[in-house]
């Protein structure tokens, strides 16, 4: 599993990522959140809003800090 | 502060059993919807009443509670601070609360959808208006850029958008009609909406493509589809809620400190202190606020105090209105981000652009009212 978060690095993407990662370690899955920060790179998704979270290469949430509990229940579905 | 709805926050006591299961996505049990509603007309009823409670209420705890002076310096401020504090937050509960539903309707994705196509003049005017109700960060300033000229919207109704969206300011605007009344709320809204119309139809003319760094329009494949989220009833006054512990938790210090501010110059400084040099016979205070405000950052509710103390101690309204729009729709840290897709001599161009909107506002303002 890729799970990877794009962001230009404020405040918002910073929260995202935390998010991530908790999730990640509460599930046990044992893989590293990315960081996108590189505009090109996060226009490549297709993405208008940030901060983005992009699990396998499909955008599964744009423009929100979603919780650590969002990001496990998007994971688990 | 408490919020008036939190009663749709609560969920079923059954946790094991899903209550959505065997529904579509957008189809949420009869009953919830009920009681959404239920407790949206409660909240209604109870804000309502908090509000016409509170001008009786702080004139009865400064007055008699306190035993302060009616007239006197410090029970004038007093009143003033305990009256204003929970009418300006209330109303900015209301407002943001409603902001935020009817931003659940609007996504970036599909005011790109609504926007491409059209034609420069009316697009003008449409990006300015959807600038209002899209949800916007200026830190997805580029993304919303690069994604709106990707699918062949023209620079000038990106930027009107761009201009439209930090600078018309639901908070600014609360803010401005509870301590201003209704008609300097109008008139801050209709300016800046004209503000971001005029400008990003200039813009648009002075054909400033060859400012935009070349790598923007090299992946032009995007197209404008959006897909709709079905939130339902419910959802949409979840996420008025969710937008009133975003917005509203982050800026009541700033709100509270503002209108400190405001009661202590209502309370003592005299009037007319800065008529000399802020007032309407001096033309040239407009500019100077203009290019004072372009450097300056502040969110909204942090530049309401400094109004309301310029406005407090004579200044006129046309430079300090000039001076609000000048701080919180040009910013340095904006232009520094928008430098990774605009060439500087566009960036210059916008700031310049823009600038002598606000100031022909400001004027207009100082020689009409």
């Amino acid at each position: 599993m890729k799970i990877q978060v794009l962001g230009t690095g404020c405040a918002k993407c910073k929260q995202l990522t935390v998010s991530a990662e908790k999730a990640v370690a509460e599930l046990g899955l044992g893989v590293a959140v990315e960081k996108v920060e590189d505009l090109r790179e996060i226009m490549k998704f297709k993405v208008m809003s940030t901060p983005a979270l992009v699990v396998d290469g499909a955008v599964r949430s744009t423009g929100k800090v979603l919780s650590s509990e969002d990001v496990k229940a998007l994971l688990r579905g | 502060m408490s919020l008036p709805l939190s009663e749709t926050d609560v969920k079923p006591a059954a946790c094991c059993t899903n209550p959505w299961e065997g529904l579509k996505p957008g189809e949420p049990p009869r009953s919830r919807t009920l009681a959404t509603a239920a407790s949206l007309v409660l909240g209604l009823a109870v804000w309502t009443a908090a509000y016409w409670t509170i001008q009786p209420l702080a004139a009865w705890l400064s007055f008699t509670a306190f035993g302060l002076a009616r007239g006197s310096h410090l029970g004038e401020a007093v009143a003033f601070f305990l009256y204003d504090t929970p009418k300006v937050l209330l109303l900015l509960t209301l407002i943001v609360f409603a902001v935020g539903i009817v931003r659940s309707f609007f996504t970036a994705e599909r005011t790109r959808a609504i926007l491409a196509g059209k034609r420069e003049s009316v697009g003008n005017v449409l990006a300015a208006l959807l600038g209002i109700v899209t949800p916007f960060c200026s830190c997805s300033a580029v993304p919303l850029f690069i994604g709106f000229v990707e699918v062949g919207i023209p620079l000038g109704v990106t930027l009107s958008f761009l201009i439209s969206a930090p600078m018309v300011n639901e908070i600014a605007l609360v803010m401005l009609f509870g301590m201003f009344g209704w008609k300097v709320a109008a008139l801050y809204l209709i300016t800046g909406l004209a503000i971001s119309i005029v400008s990003g139809f200039v813009l648009g003319r002075m054909k400033l493509e060859r400012f935009v760094e070349p790598w923007v329009y090299e992946s032009m494949q995007a197209e404008a589809t959006f897909e709709k989220e079905r939130l339902g009833f419910t959802g949409r006054v979840e996420k008025g809620l969710e937008a009133v512990r975003e917005i509203v938790g982050k800026v009541w210090p700033w709100v509270v400190a503002g209108i400190a501010v405001g009661a202590g110059i209502h309370g003592y400084v005299p009037e007319g202190l800065l008529a000399s040099f802020m007032g309407r016979s001096a033309w040239w205070s407009v500019p100077l606020a203009v290019l004072i405000g372009i450097p300056m950052y502040s969110n909204a509710a942090g530049i309401i105090p400094v109004v309301e103390a310029l406005l407090g101690k004579g200044a006129a309204l046309g430079t300090v209105l000039a001076f609000m729009m000048a701080v919180i729709a040009l910013s340095l840290p904006e232009m520094i981000i928008l430098r990774k897709v605009l060439k500087p001599r566009l960036i210059a161009t916008f700031a310049g652009v823009v600038g002598a909107g606000i100031m022909l506002t400001g004027w207009l303002f100082n020689s009409i009212l």
